[in-house]
């Protein structure tokens, strides 16, 4: 077994292991906080995300759970209602619409229906979106919809920088939060600034400034948007990305400002298309910046089909590089 | 056609901005109209439809010469009708009144429409160009803004649009003003020597963290404080017309804007006592722009209640002007100089300007002039509240 490894000298870390140092600041530095979930404890979680973590805190602060998300949500929801900060662990966001009742009727509406007596500071993390070829009961991205749910606070990190800090917000907030991290960023690297010890999660972020065309996008998308803007500066094109980084409350004001500089915008969504938070964004850009627009809103998005298990099929399904390119290069100079 | 000026007897429709049987309303420009002025646009004061164009482009015709008619059409008809959609378009009756007409969707003609993007649309009007002759390379052919862009660069897209300034015919009619106004007015001349030690300081207090665009220049002071000066004597905001002085409702100050090449001109800046200072530069920069470029609005040309004249950085220290008929006054802001100054029994170095009052003696006297001067100078001791 690995010793528990240390935040020290070594910055260049992977996403996985910066939500693995996450967690693990927050159980040191609360005894209230918990970890709950399937297979989180003695086999280190199905994304290895909590890895060590029993071994290091014992099994009353890390705990597996019997496989049924409604009772372990609701264990959560109970437990923060007592006082104490779970953070609960789901394997896929596919899963967690079993325990949607206990996110949208309990966990969200308590505080409310108790007329503010109760707060529900629960903290859910999953796994979320498409790429590895494990098909239609586990690909999905359903982020989008629990956007659509007042009362609840919706992170997406992508970067290194947003997985290792954006929990320690998180538990800062009294209100439920959910945090979806992209299966295809656990492998991912990066360097960590070793300046940075926090980071707000209630801005978007623009990531790379650019003056022809906004790309806004959020979780996995985001590393094929950058290679998307790579390219088309290669051809003249200077594409503004813009990492959303919380889905709700949605920062529309970054969303605003960067259409307004570059007047054009592609919305890169892995959700499937209709009624998506893509949309969302997309409207609030028709109704606030109509009179910025210099061309048509685009959208890449998800294709409206479940998830197929055939590798090629399943790449045609999910937004690419070249596609972003194709609709970003369109908008800027019509063929 | 309207009188754009005191002594404008005639001018030449260049351009008409509508076409029968469109809907107006107040405040459109309707024409373009060359005057001594440059070429004005001219504003539609009345609501309704435009029912028949009786003087064609080109045509020179005398001040008070109708232009069009505009009629008042039923309201809950579709915004734009053939003339002989509005011939055949049934008079109001009760019935009618009681259940309003129905547009019929099978009488529109299908046009293909050009694609304007919205950011373009709104840079074309900025710039006055004419998209009917920009060519579109956006999405579907849309027009875009480097379209616009492009149109502004290009020669002329118009040509049949004089616009800008003919200083020869400028000159001819600053002439004729002025000498009315010297053989007709019997003007007195006041000046007030002012401290401008708390408004630069203010000044220059409020621009410290501003980007340059934000910043106000001390010429906005100097009119806001004359603005609101004139709510206290409102014997200088007005015409003498007919023998008699007719105070004005509203204070639009006429703001002398010296034109490169020469000439001069002084459009209003609308309700200058009711806009904060960072409305007021920006209604400065927006006319001292357009008025370079000789596209001003009719509006603007016969709206002023009082000129005030403000000679900057490289003007005299003192400046007294001659009076604008059929106005009543204009004040002077001379340059602001750095001379000694008693505060207190002790000499200092102060900021100083001259304000000079022209006033029309069949209007005021002296003295009431004296305490005009001396609400401006108050107004400027105490710049934030400006």
């Amino acid at each position: 077994m690995n010793a528990p490894q240390e935040a020290v000298a070594s910055l260049r870390m992977t996403y996985r292991e910066a939500c693995k140092q996450a967690l693990r600041q927050a159980l040191l530095a609360d005894s209230r906080v918990f970890l709950m979930g399937e297979d989180i404890g003695r086999y280190g979680g199905c994304y290895a995300v909590t890895k060590g973590l029993m071994e290091e805190f014992g099994e009353a602060r890390v705990r597996d759970t019997p496989l049924s998300e409604s009772a372990f949500v609701g264990a959560g929801v109970g437990a923060a209602m007592a006082g104490t900060r779970p953070i609960v662990e789901i394997m896929t966001v596919n899963f967690s619409l079993l325990a949607l009742d206990q996110i949208l009727n309990n966990a969200v509406t308590i505080p409310y229906m108790s007329g503010g007596q109760f707060a529900i500071p629960l903290i859910i993390r999953m796994a979320t979106g498409g790429g590895r070829r494990v098909a239609a009961q586990h690909s999905h991205s359903l982020e989008g919809w629990y956007a659509h749910i007042p009362g609840l606070r919706v992170l997406t990190p992508a970067t290194i920088e947003d997985a290792r800090f954006m929990l320690i917000g998180a538990l800062a907030d009294p209100n439920p939060t959910l945090i979806f991290e992209h299966v295809m960023l656990y492998n991912m690297e990066g360097e960590l600034s070793s300046d940075i010890n926090a980071v707000d999660i209630d801005h978007a972020k623009v990531l790379r400034a650019g003056t022809d065309v906004s790309l806004i996008t959020y979780g996995g998308s985001l590393f094929k948007t950058f290679e998307a803007a790579a390219r088309l500066s290669k051809e003249g094109i200077e594409a503004e990305v813009v990492d959303l980084r919380t889905l709700r409350p949605l920062d529309t004001k970054t969303i605003l400002a960067s259409v307004a500089r570059t007047r054009r915008c592609v919305i890169i969504d892995e959700g499937w298309r209709s009624g998506s938070i893509s949309a969302e964004i997309g409207m609030r850009i028709a109704e606030q910046a109509f009179f910025e627009l210099d061309a048509p809103l685009r959208r890449v998005c998800g294709r409206e089909v479940p998830m197929p298990y055939a590798p090629h099929l399943e790449d045609a399904c999910l937004p690419q590089p070249e596609t972003i390119v194709a609709v970003a290069r369109e908008l800027v100079r019509p063929t | 056609m309207p009188a754009l000026g005191a002594d404008m007897e005639a001018g030449t429709l260049v351009e008409w901005l509508v076409k029968p049987g469109v809907r107006v309303r107040l405040g459109d420009i309707i024409a373009v109209v060359e005057t001594q002025k440059g070429a004005i646009e001219v504003e539609v004061f009345q609501e309704g439809v435009v029912s028949n164009i009786l003087v064609p482009e080109g045509e020179r015709v005398p001040v008070g010469t109708v232009l069009a008619n505009i009629e008042n059409a039923p309201g809950a008809a579709s915004p734009v009708l053939s003339q002989n959609e509005i011939a055949a378009a049934p008079k109001p009756t009760q019935d009618a009144l009681a259940e309003p007409p129905r547009p019929s969707l099978s009488v529109a003609p299908q046009v293909p429409r050009t694609k304007i993007t919205p950011a373009a649309r709104r840079r074309a009007a900025a710039l006055y160009i004419d998209l009917a002759t920009v060519k579109g390379t956006g999405v579907e052919g849309s027009i875009r803004l480097a379209d616009v862009e492009a149109a502004t660069s290009a020669p002329c897209a118009t040509p049949s649009v004089k616009r800008g300034v003919d200083l020869t015919e400028m000159r001819r009619a600053i002439a004729a003003a002025m000498s009315r106004s010297k053989r007709e007015i019997p003007h007195y001349y006041l000046t007030e020597t002012v401290d401008l030690h708390a408004a630069s300081t203010w000044t220059e207090r409020f621009n410290a963290d501003k980007a340059p665009a934000q910043r106000i220049l001390p010429a906005v002071l100097f009119l806001k404080a004359a603005a609101l000066a004139l709510r206290e004597w409102p014997q200088f905001n007005g015409v003498y017309t007919g023998g008699v002085f007719v105070p004005a409702p509203e204070v639009h100050i006429g703001w002398a804007i010296a034109l490169r090449g020469g000439g001069l001109i002084a459009p209003a800046i609308r309700d200058t006592d009711r806009k904060s200072l960072t409305e007021l530069m920006t209604a400065m920069r927006d006319l001292v722009e357009r008025a370079r470029r000789g596209i001003l609005r009719s509006s603007e040309l016969t709206s002023p209640t009082i000129t005030v004249t403000n000679v900057g950085d490289r003007g005299a220290e003192t400046v007294k002007g001659v009076i604008y008929p059929p106005q009543v006054a204009i004040i002077g802001f001379g340059r602001v100089v750095s001379r000694p100054w008693v505060v207190e029994d002790r000499i200092e170095g102060r900021p100083l300007v001259t304000v000079s009052l022209a006033a029309d003696h069949r209007v005021t006297d002296g003295h009431i002039g004296g305490l005009y001067l001396e609400a401006i100078a108050r107004y400027l001791q105490e710049p934030e509240k400006l």
